[in-house]
């Protein structure tokens, strides 16, 4: 123990002694981590913030939505999701507590509104009263349909706040008329702000009751229509999201050997699929640092055989006065292994650093997120890097012979 | 017997071979060398260069190993031992002073002196208290912080000399310690050294100056690898 802190002070201080050309030495090294620092910091900045979001969403949500395969697609047909889907799944399936459809009530993907001479354009979606519980989110101000709206088929709306915003309207709009398409619509609440995800606003929407929003897409068409429901039971996610597959296959008719024409998916899942996205950049760059790191662990053998060279002289000093071929090889070794450890140190300063700068003068951007695990690979790297290219110096600084090494000018 | 009382010669040489090979020839540095010093002399070991004083040097200072014949170092027998055991000799019983004298130039006097104590695994405090005593033994006491290169050859070589004393070795070994130094100072080296033996040190030293001989009590000359004089001579 005595030993090995004594060859981590005489690394140190061999390590001052030569501090610029330590510095350049390490400077692969420092490059290596500072970027991977960096980018994973800024890219789980980005997951840590959307998870949360996503958390919001509910874990125990699931989504239903049409699915038509290519082939069948080809064939010209199309699946859709229809207002008996919703009835089936309430009365056979168990579990269940809040289930909702969701009608994207426009022709394009986002629908025109006006208000006065202001136009913007946002999504318009015909919901039923749970989409509130499932969705947790919930009106700031005004109400909320009732069942009257629905049933009467009113033209009422509740918006998102950057409607207003982007509409001009001032804060309190209750009992304004906005314009949908070809109708006037009255606000009757505003829904609670829930910020940005990626920059993209969550509060851009307008929700209509669901018969008012199938009456202005035209009462008569064939829908087609997302359902959102709330599960009772956390552990039972895959149970009920089985038992929906069987009962919507058969609704369908589907045969034994027929894709489903739905997809149920967890919010779990939607965050997995982005989650990928994530791991595949990780990926990337870990690639990218390993190669650089490499090349930083070549330049660090490089120095230290220099150094072993430059040294030979105190080499056999050092076994003159009673240093044993493992305590020079030990010495060698931590000098390398102290050299990319300060590398790997002085790397997670500067890339936490230009993650935080990043973070700070990107509007929008989450702050930097730099993960125990990511800082922790990064020094182990940086330890097996300055032992594996370190052994190969410290071995020729053992192997010498002390006579020779003692006469060597 | 409880108490093995230490043989009287620290060390013994029986029909020492160093050889060498270069291509089909062969050099014996060393052939057929016996010697035995005794506890407390005081030997100087002089011959013309190539006559195997360094190779006798380097073989009793454990840095190299006999081809053929013994070598006991207070009675065991160094010729069979690995290179750990080896450094640890060098570390416990031997003290090299060179000629030119190879310190640690990144290191204070201190810190040189302290070196061979590191290899005992003493502690740090223990190690700084012995080094600075013997500093102040050679008259450096007020040196400690000084790096090699702000100390005169003198300094330098008293540095070298608390170094090979301080772990209390029981050889001193000094390869033309004056070699690099003026008259002047090499008298006040070798007034050092006496001192150093007067204490009760053995001491032996290479050197092919005969004034720096005749501060010796033994002379032994060496010839092609042999011992062609061994001499006592009174102080």
């Amino acid at each position: 123990m005595n030993m090995l802190l004594e060859s981590f002070r005489s690394a140190l201080e061999s390590i001052r002694a030569h501090g610029f050309r330590s510095l350049l030495t390490s400077l692969g090294i420092i490059i290596g981590v500072t970027s991977v620092i960096a980018v994973v910091s800024i890219v789980q900045g980005l997951s840590h913030t959307i998870n949360a979001q996503f958390e919001g969403l509910g874990g125990n949500s699931l989504t239903i939505q049409s699915y038509t395969p290519f082939k069948r697609a080809l064939q010209g047909h199309r699946a859709k999701l229809r207002d008996r889907d919703i009835e089936v799944i309430e009365k056979r399936v168990e579990g269940i507590s809040h289930i909702t459809p969701v009608l994207f009530a426009q022709s394009g993907t986002r629908g025109m509104v006006s208000y006065r001479s202001q136009v913007t354009f946002t999504n318009i979606y015909g919901i039923g009263p749970s989409y509130l519980e499932v969705n947790s989110v919930f009106p700031q101000r005004g109400r909320f349909f009732t069942p009257e709206d629905e049933s009467r088929r009113r033209l009422v709306c509740t918006v998102g706040p950057d409607v207003l915003e982007e509409l001009e309207m001032p804060e309190d709009s209750m009992g304004e008329f906005i314009r949908l398409g070809g109708d006037w619509c009255k606000i009757v609440g505003v829904m609670e702000k829930r910020g940005e995800i990626f920059g993209f606003s969550q509060d851009n929407y307008i929700l209509m009751p669901y018969a008012t929003a199938k009456r202005l897409m035209g009462a008569s068409r064939d829908l087609d229509i997302q359902i959102q429901l709330l599960v009772d039971d956390l552990n039972r996610l895959d149970e009920v999201k089985d038992r929906i597959r069987q009962v919507l296959r058969r609704e369908h008719g589907l045969g034994a050997g027929e894709p489903d024409d739905f997809r149920v998916r967890t919010a779990e899942q939607l965050t997995e699929s982005f989650n990928k996205v994530i791991d595949t950049i990780t990926y990337v760059m870990g690639g990218i640092v390993g190669i650089s790191l490499l090349v930083g662990g070549i330049g660090i053998m490089n120095i230290m055989l220099v150094s072993v060279t430059e040294r030979t002289r105190e080499i056999g000093i050092l076994k003159a006065l009673g240093a044993t071929r493992q305590d020079i090889l030990l010495q060698f070794l931590i000098e390398a292994l102290a050299l990319c450890m300060i590398g790997g140190l002085v790397g997670v300063a500067i890339g936490f650093g230009l993650g935080a700068l990043v973070a700070t003068f990107l509007p929008g951007f989450p702050p930097a997120h730099v993960p125990l695990w990511a800082v922790a690979l990064s020094f182990g790297f940086c330890a097996a890097v300055g032992v594996i290219f370190g052994i190969i110096p410290a071995a020729k600084a053992a192997q010498l012979d002390p006579i020779d090494a003692l006469r060597y000018e | 017997m409880s108490m093995a009382a230490p043989p009287a010669n620290v060390i013994q040489l029986r029909g020492v071979y160093r050889t060498y090979e270069m291509g089909d020839q062969v050099l014996h540095a060393l052939n057929d060398v016996d010697l035995d010093i005794a506890r407390n002399e005081y030997v100087a070991i002089v011959g013309a260069s190539g006559s195997g004083k360094s190779t006798l040097m380097n073989l009793i200072g454990c840095l190299d190993r006999a081809t053929r014949g013994e070598y006991r170092l207070e009675g065991i027998p160094v010729g069979g031992m690995n290179e750990i055991e080896l450094a640890r000799i060098r570390n416990r019983e031997i003290g090299f002073v060179f000629q030119s004298f190879n310190l640690l130039a990144r290191a204070s006097a201190l810190k040189n002196v302290m070196q061979p104590l590191v290899y005992r695994g003493m502690p740090r405090a223990e190690r700084r208290e012995r080094a600075a005593e013997a500093l102040q033994r050679v008259g450096l006491g007020d040196r400690l912080d000084s790096r090699p290169n702000q100390l005169s050859g003198g300094q330098r070589q008293r540095v070298a000399i608390a170094r090979a004393l301080v772990g209390q070795p029981a050889i001193l070994l000094a390869d033309e310690p004056t070699g690099n130094l003026d008259s002047q100072t090499s008298r006040e080296i070798m007034g050092l050294i006496d001192q150093v033996h007067d204490a009760g040190q053995t001491v032996i030293m290479v050197t092919h100056e005969p004034d720096i001989a005749a501060h010796c009590r033994r002379v032994i000359r060496l010839e092609d690898g042999r011992v062609a004089e061994d001499r006592r001579q009174a102080a």
